[in-house]
This record gives C-alpha cells, sequence and structure tokens, in this order.
C-alpha cells in the first residue's frame, strides 16, 4: 500500500516538478488574489452609486458571474474564443476567468462590509468636505473590511484552492505538476504528494479563519 | 435666481422645500443667520429640523430655494460642493467619529485630505483644536476609548480645525447621559463666546436662554414663530409654540 501511494523513490524523482509547482500555485495565487480583490473593490464602490443606470446591470453582472461555474469559464475562453479569432495564453485565460469570477464574489462580500458602515460614517465625512472616493477610500472601506475579514479571507482561500483549475490550460502549477509527474513515474505518489502540499499551505490559513470566526461570534454576543 | 447676499449675514436659505417622495417636509422655510449669530431651533419630532440643517451643507439636497453661505451659493451647480463644506461644521447627536482612527487622526482626516495640510501642519492644527476642546490628553484614544461627551468634543474639534464660519449642530447632547451634557455645551459656549456663528437644534433650554439670540420653532415643515429666547419661552404668541413650550417644560 504505502509502496503505491507514497512510494519514496517516486518522491526522490518527483520532487523538484512538484516543487516548481508549487513555486508556481504560490505565485499565481499572488496574481489572481489581488486581480480579484481588485474588481471586488471597483463592484463594491460601484454599488453605492444608487442611479439605476449603475446598480442594474451591475447586479446582472454579479449574479452572472457567480452563476457561471470557473472552470466553464476558463475552458470558454481558452478553448471557446479562439473561435472568434481571440487567441490567449493560459496565464491571460486565467487572469480573466479569476478577474470575473472572484471579482464578482469579492464584490458581494465588499458590498456588505460596505453597507455594514452606518451611513453617519460618511454624512460625517462629506461634511467636513472629503469627496466621494475619499469618503471610501479613508472611512468606509477600512470598517467594511475589518467587518467582513472573516469573509473575505474565507474566500481567499476557495480562490488559492481553485488556482488548481490553471492545470486544465496547461498552466505548470501545483496539480499539473503532479499529474505530469504521475504519468512519467506511472505512480500515483505524485498526487499524494500534492495534496500534502495544499494541507500544509492552507492548514494555517484555516486555523487563522476559525479563530477569527470565533472571535466574531464572541463578539456578537 | 441666485439671491444677492446680504452683508453680514453669514447663512441664508430662501424658500426651502423638501419633498421625499409623497412626503413634503420642508414647506419653503427662510432662515438667515448673522456673523457671530447663535440661532436655536426647536420643535417636534418629525418637524423638519435635521432636514433644515441638511438643506444647509447639502448633505441632503433641497427640492427647490435657494441657500447662500458664506457669499457661496449652495445650489449652484458650479460650486465646489467639498470646498464649500469646509466652511460649514456639522455635529451629529450620534457623534459619528470614524472608530478606526484615534481622535486626533478623526481631527486630521480632512485637514490633510482636502485642506491639503502636510501631516505636521494637520497634526499641529489637530492638536490645537483637541485642546480647544479640552481634549489634549487625549489625541491618541480611539473613539471607544472615550465616553460619550468626549467622543462628542473630539467630533466638535474635527468640524473646527477646518476653520468654519458656521457651525451647525443637529441634537449634539440627545445621546448623552445627563451627567455628561454639561461638558459639551460648555465647549458650545466657548465657541459662541469666540463669535462662531451657529445653528442648534436641540432640547437644551437652559442652554437656549443663555446662549441663543433668537429661538426658532418649527412645526410640520414651517417656522411657526421666531424671536427672543424670553419672547419665545415665557411669551409665546402662536398657540402651537405655547403648546410646545409647555409640553416641553413639563418635563
Ligand atoms: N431620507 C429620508 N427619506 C424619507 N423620509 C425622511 C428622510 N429623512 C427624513 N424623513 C422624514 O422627514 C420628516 C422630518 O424628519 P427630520 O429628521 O428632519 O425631523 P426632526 O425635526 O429632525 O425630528 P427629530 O426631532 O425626531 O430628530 C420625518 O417625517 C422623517 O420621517
Ligand atoms: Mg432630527
Amino acid at each position: 500500500m504505502l509502496q503505491t501511494f507514497f512510494n519514496l523513490e517516486i518522491v526522490g524523482a518527483a520532487w523538484r516538478i512538484i516543487l516548481a509547482g508549487l513555486g508556481n500555485t504560490v505565485l499565481l495565487s499572488l496574481v489572481v488574489v489581488p486581480l480579484g480583490l481588485l474588481g471586488g473593490l471597483a463592484l463594491a464602490t460601484l454599488a453605492s452609486v444608487r442611479n439605476p443606470w449603475v446598480r442594474w446591470p451591475l447586479m446582472a453582472w454579479v449574479d452572472f458571474f457567480r452563476a457561471f461555474p470557473p472552470l466553464v469559464l476558463l475552458i470558454f475562453l481558452f478553448a471557446g474564443l479562439p473561435f472568434a479569432g481571440v487567441e490567449l495564453g493560459g496565464f491571460a485565460c486565467v487572469c480573466i476567468a479569476f478577474f470575473l469570477n472572484t471579482g464578482a464574489y469579492y464584490g458581494e462580500i465588499l458590498r456588505a462590509g460596505v453597507e455594514s458602515v452606518p451611513t453617519g460614517q460618511s454624512e460625517a465625512a462629506r461634511s467636513t468636505g472629503l469627496g466621494r472616493l475619499q469618503t471610501m477610500l479613508f472611512v468606509v472601506l477600512p470598517q467594511a473590511v475589518r467587518n467582513v475579514l472573516p469573509d473575505l479571507l474565507s474566500n481567499t482561500l476557495e480562490v488559492v484552492k481553485l488556482t488548481s483549475l490553471g492545470s486544465v490550460v496547461a498552466m505548470p502549477e501545483l496539480l499539473f505538476q503532479a499529474r505530469q509527474a504521475q504519468s512519467l513515474t506511472y505512480n500515483p505518489t505524485p498526487i499524494v504528494l500534492a495534496a500534502a502540499i495544499y494541507f500544509l499551505m492552507l492548514w494555517p490559513l484555516v486555523r487563522l479563519l476559525s479563530r477569527l470566526e470565533n472571535r466574531a461570534l464572541a463578539g456578537r454576543g | 435666481m441666485a439671491a444677492k447676499p446680504i452683508a453680514g449675514s453669514i447663512v441664508q436659505a430662501r424658500g426651502i422645500h423638501k419633498h421625499f417622495g409623497a412626503l413634503h417636509v420642508l414647506k419653503g422655510v427662510d432662515l438667515l443667520l448673522a456673523e457671530r449669530e447663535l440661532v436655536f431651533v426647536i420643535g417636534p419630532s418629525g418637524s423638519g429640523k435635521s432636514t433644515l440643517l441638511r438643506c444647509l451643507n447639502r448633505l441632503e439636497e433641497p427640492s427647490s430655494g435657494s441657500v447662500m453661505v458664506d457669499g457661496v451659493d449652495m445650489l449652484d451647480a458650479r460650486t465646489d460642493i467639498n470646498h464649500a463644506r469646509q466652511r460649514i461644521g456639522m455635529v451629529f447627536q450620534s457623534f459619528n467619529l470614524y472608530p478606526h482612527m484615534t481622535a486626533l487622526g478623526n481631527v486630521t482626516l480632512a485637514l490633510r485630505k482636502v485642506a491639503g495640510k502636510t501631516r505636521n501642519e494637520a497634526d499641529t492644527l489637530g492638536h490645537a483644536a483637541l485642546a480647544r476642546v479640552g481634549l489634549a490628553d487625549r489625541a491618541g484614544h480611539t473613539p471607544g476609548q472615550l465616553s460619550g461627551g468626549q467622543q462628542q468634543r473630539v467630533a466638535i474639534a474635527r468640524a473646527i480645525a477646518l476653520e468654519p464660519r458656521v457651525m451647525l449642530f443637529d441634537e449634539p447632547t440627545s445621546s448623552l447621559d445627563p451627567e455628561l451634557v454639561g461638558s459639551v455645551l460648555g465647549v458650545m459656549r466657548d465657541l459662541r463666546e469666540s463669535g462662531m456663528a451657529m445653528i442648534v437644534v436641540s432640547h437644551e433650554m437652559g442652554f437656549a436662554r443663555n446662549a441663543a439670540d433668537r429661538v426658532v420653532f418649527m412645526d410640520e415643515g414651517a417656522i411657526v414663530e421666531e424671536g427672543t429666547p424670553a419672547e419665545i419661552f415665557e411669551r409665546p404668541v402662536q398657540e402651537r409654540t405655547r403648546a410646545f413650550i409647555g409640553q416641553i417644560q413639563r418635563h
């Protein structure tokens, strides 16, 4: 059993490939998390505009990309768009897909955060002459982020896991590299190794999240 | 139809109407405030006192009418509203301090971001403003570490640090424990003695008697009667004023 699923010889042969995959997963996360946050910030800021010509398209946008499975979106961008003459590389497709998908999720979380800040806060800021954007940036968002920190972190956890979708468009991230190693060695050990690395990487984040959630519960009680 | 400013008057609101949907909340209110004057506004709940104040700095958009503050037409689309608002300080019933900043941070935010001061300049002005409200030693405290009375004084410091020409107070002591009311009223009295023009919505009749030049009684979105504190409190002319004064004096 151990010979099959955790063969040390195979570990020795595959660890370089897998480590390169881990590096790429970290790099990819460092690109797509800020991209998603940026999209989310834009959406949450726009959502505070009351104009129905802004509100309705915005809601449709968010709903659409939350309902659209990210894997389908990614494959559409990578394998569908070329039929329209638009050929994007795997990396560009992953960036766009994450911007659209996780941006919509971050946007909903941040919007809830913005709405949790009492209107008196922005009224006080506006009464001292701060503009709409300054009020958002210096007064509302810092409080909004603090109020929804557990949700933001939880979504970030999902986003890091979702970077494994990059394997579908041949991004050499952790899962893709593990599958490469697996097909080279005809042994599932690389996959087990990748799973263990995902766990070790994300577990501290999960712990932190639990603690934040407990604290939020205690704060409410 | 921008009205010409009257010399010596710092606020001129004329014919202010405000509708919220079908609700007609202000029905043609005229209010003049002279330099150095303190006008005290009273009236039953829902009579439109807060809405009137909020129309003066355009936190609320009047449906019609004109508002001039310090010679600036507040409703003109060409007016830089953010610049104009620095000239109008506002203090709210619920303080509305920024909870994620220290007292000094609260006071200096607009100094840095609107008035364009450097951090050093802003800090100096911020400390001076906090000293004026008796909180020089609380600059590093966050709102959560301050009593209600201290929080409201920080809110006053935040407004006066911008050197406004007029201050609007909307029930500044209504959410304070009785023993903390005095400290806030004391700061308001100092401010008044320094010559600040003020419009105060409040139920503190004692303060009105001592400090107000004029008392305005509002009901159902209109000014019913105005006069000196003695006129309004001792010998109101209108039946509605009499009923309201009688009611609050029984409490
Ligand atoms: N944003 C709003 N949307 C709809 N109605 C509003 C809004 N703001 C105020 N109103 C209504 O306008 C009326 C006047 O409200 P306002 O707050 O100006 O009264 P007030 O005299 O300050 O009362 P209080 O003494 O209770 O503070 C009330 O009937 C209130 O419900
Ligand atoms: Mg009110």
